[in-house]
């Protein structure tokens, strides 16, 4: 690959949706949303409940299809190079009667898709060399999240804040470009919700993967956003931290008035939206049997 | 020749068992059971199915009824009641996880419709079902070679099956979400696990009867899950525990005049509790040492870490 083409193909957008428009259950769940994402960029996907954040996640990874424009992910289409892309699904806690240990969760994010066993083979061979390299990776991983000192207890008796760590690092075993996390700071207490942020940003800054964080609150994440991207109303806004999360751009966007305060520390609160229309939204439990839409 | 004593000479009495055939194959059957539903029962116990195990057990009644009405060998039975209710119970609760509420209480719903419909069976077939008594505990010192070779052949295609979807069904077990984003196809590997567990449950409980199959497929996973939540070695714990209690029962069994099934489910029920008060024991000890050792550190931040990240 020339110089230009290697410089072309580091600025090709690593996320980018031109028009996209997903239905559900006959219902438009958001529509002519435009985004793109550079490599690198630490962006958070905002909006209220039931806006449709997880729905774009999933669109991007080639779980639902679009009824209109264009996904592209690393250059292709969604799912196509889902290797390269790290999830994080929305989740509640692990049940805490799960028996497996945080690094064998680790793992799964490594070899879990795979078919068949690991026969032992000699150390020597090309598979046992690619196996201590993937061992070594996933202690490496574990260092850099910070649990090492709990990865081999199991994950269920963990605290939110350690097992998310963990979920971060089963994302991140794989050396993916991208990083989609689905509200990691859901779950957790303040303190924690800081630390995961700062983890987040870290990782995003020093390995170079774009990171695309759903969250209901901007204000853990508002010192590392690069941009924001804000979903509402069945459209969506993108733009810089006081370009997006601004009175009158937000009063455009949900169609009713609604005021941004700032408090004196510099957080930011948002008033006056309109509740999401009714449906039967729980966020942790994934099935209903009624007509509705799961929309996140 | 004088009734058989349990004496303090282990060897010799394990030798005077061996004498019999019927006892070999007990021990074969049991052998090859203890493997296959310890194995299987692991993964049921990780994905909280105890209850959909149990129904696919408990449809081995219809399966039996249904043959002896017919009059057709009691096997097809078996495998055709217990095949269907595992791509029923697979059909309506593989896909989407629904709350476990829901699940249980349609699981519970198809369970009490294959009760009823041996039920039915029984009365057209005008009687008493004979074989009820070995329907629901075994025929364990009566196992013929022919079952034996069966059962041989079935835990061996189970396994092959096993080791093959084994990592796949973990993920998906653990992680429905990040295994369908990767590919996996989970709704499919459900119905498939729960396919092989109707297949061993059926190839089983005709050696063990339908209640023991349970306590073999829950006894030995559970304890073992208790006891560590390192993989490897909880499937090997799974795969020992199991052998110890089938061997030891019908060991016991050889010498005593009360039914094998009894010492087997009995063995399971203490090795699983002594598993919990060891754990309790354990987890004791730890929190003693882990606050005599120091105060609990406010939870740290990542260390600052130079070096390779990507």
């Amino acid at each position: 690959m020339s110089v230009a083409d290697a410089g072309q193909a580091a600025a090709a957008p690593v996320l980018e949706l031109r028009d996209a428009r997903v239905e559900m259950d006959g219902r438009t769940v958001w529509s002519e949303v435009s985004m793109s994402m550079a490599r690198g960029e630490f962006v958070a996907l905002l909006g209220a409940n039931g806006s449709g954040k997880s729905t774009l996640l999933k669109a991007a990874l080639g779980m639902l299809g679009l009824s209109a424009g264009s996904i592209h992910v690393l250059g292709g289409p969604p799912g196509a190079a889902n290797a390269q892309v790290g999830y994080l699904p929305q989740r509640r806690a692990f049940d805490a009667a799960t028996r497996l240990r945080g690094r064998d969760v680790v793992r799964l994010g490594s070899d879990g898709a795979r078919w068949g066993v690991p026969l032992p083979v000699p150390r020597a061979s090309a598979i046992g060399r690619r196996r201590r390299e993937e061992s070594a990776r996933m202690a490496e991983v574990i260092a850099l999240v910070g649990a090492s000192a709990y990865a081999d207890r199991p994950i269920g008796e963990l605290s939110g804040g350690e097992q998310q760590r963990l979920l971060i690092a089963q994302a991140l075993v794989q050396r993916p470009r991208l990083l989609l996390l689905d509200e990691p700071l859901d779950s957790l207490d303040l303190p924690n919700q800081a630390v995961v942020a700062a983890l987040v940003a870290r990782i995003c800054r020093e390995a170079g993967v774009a990171v695309l964080l759903v969250a209901h609150d901007v204000n853990p994440l508002l010192p590392y956003l690069d941009r924001v991207v804000y979903l509402a109303g069945g459209h969506a806004v993108e733009g810089t931290v006081a370009e997006v999360i601004d009175g009158e751009t937000l009063s455009r966007l949900y169609g009713v008035p609604v005021e941004v305060l700032r408090a004196r520390d510099g957080r930011l609160v948002v008033v006056g939206q309109p509740e999401p229309p009714a449906h039967h939204h729980d966020r942790h439990e994934h099935a209903h049997g009624h007509g509705h839409g799961h929309v996140h | 020749m004088s009734e058989p004593t349990l004496t303090w000479n282990l060897a010799r009495d394990a030798s005077e068992v061996l004498e019999y055939h019927f006892m070999v194959n007990a021990l074969l059957a049991g052998t090859l059971v203890a493997v296959m539903a310890g194995l299987l029962g692991w993964f049921m116990v990780l994905r909280a199915q105890t209850f959909a195990g149990h129904t696919l057990a408990m449809m081995a009644f219809p399966g039996a009824s249904a043959a002896a009405l017919i009059g057709v060998a009691a096997a097809w039975g078996y495998f055709a009641f217990c095949g269907a209710g595992a791509l029923a119970i697979g059909w309506l609760y593989g896909g989407r996880t629904r709350s476990w509420g829901e699940q249980s209480a349609g699981i519970g719903a198809v369970q009490a419709l294959a009760l009823a419909l041996g039920f039915l069976f029984v009365s057209l077939y005008g009687g008493v079902l004979g074989d009820l008594e070995n329907l629901l505990f075994g025929t364990f010192l009566g196992v013929s070679d022919g079952q034996v070779l069966t059962l041989a052949l079935i835990a061996a295609g189970s396994l092959i099956a096993l080791a093959a979807l084994g990592r796949p069904l973990l993920l998906a077990s653990v992680d429905p979400d990040l295994a369908s984003a990767r590919g996996v196809p989970v709704r499919g590997l459900s119905i498939a696990f729960l396919g092989l567990l109707g297949l061993a449950v059926a190839a089983t409980s005709q050696v063990t009867g339908v209640l023991l199959v349970f306590a073999l497929l829950v006894a030995p996973a559970a304890s073992a899950q208790v006891l560590t939540a390192s993989p490897w070695l909880s499937l090997v714990l799974t795969v020992a525990f199991g052998l110890l209690i089938v061997w030891v029962g019908l060991g016991i069994a050889y010498f005593s005049a009360y039914p094998a099934g009894f010492y087997i489910a009995s063995i399971a029920f203490a090795m699983y509790v002594l598993a919990r008060a060891w754990a309790r024991v354990r987890d004791a000890r730890g929190a003693r040492r882990g606050a005599v050792s120091g105060s609990e550190r406010p939870e740290a931040g990542p260390p600052p870490v130079e070096g390779v990240i990507a």
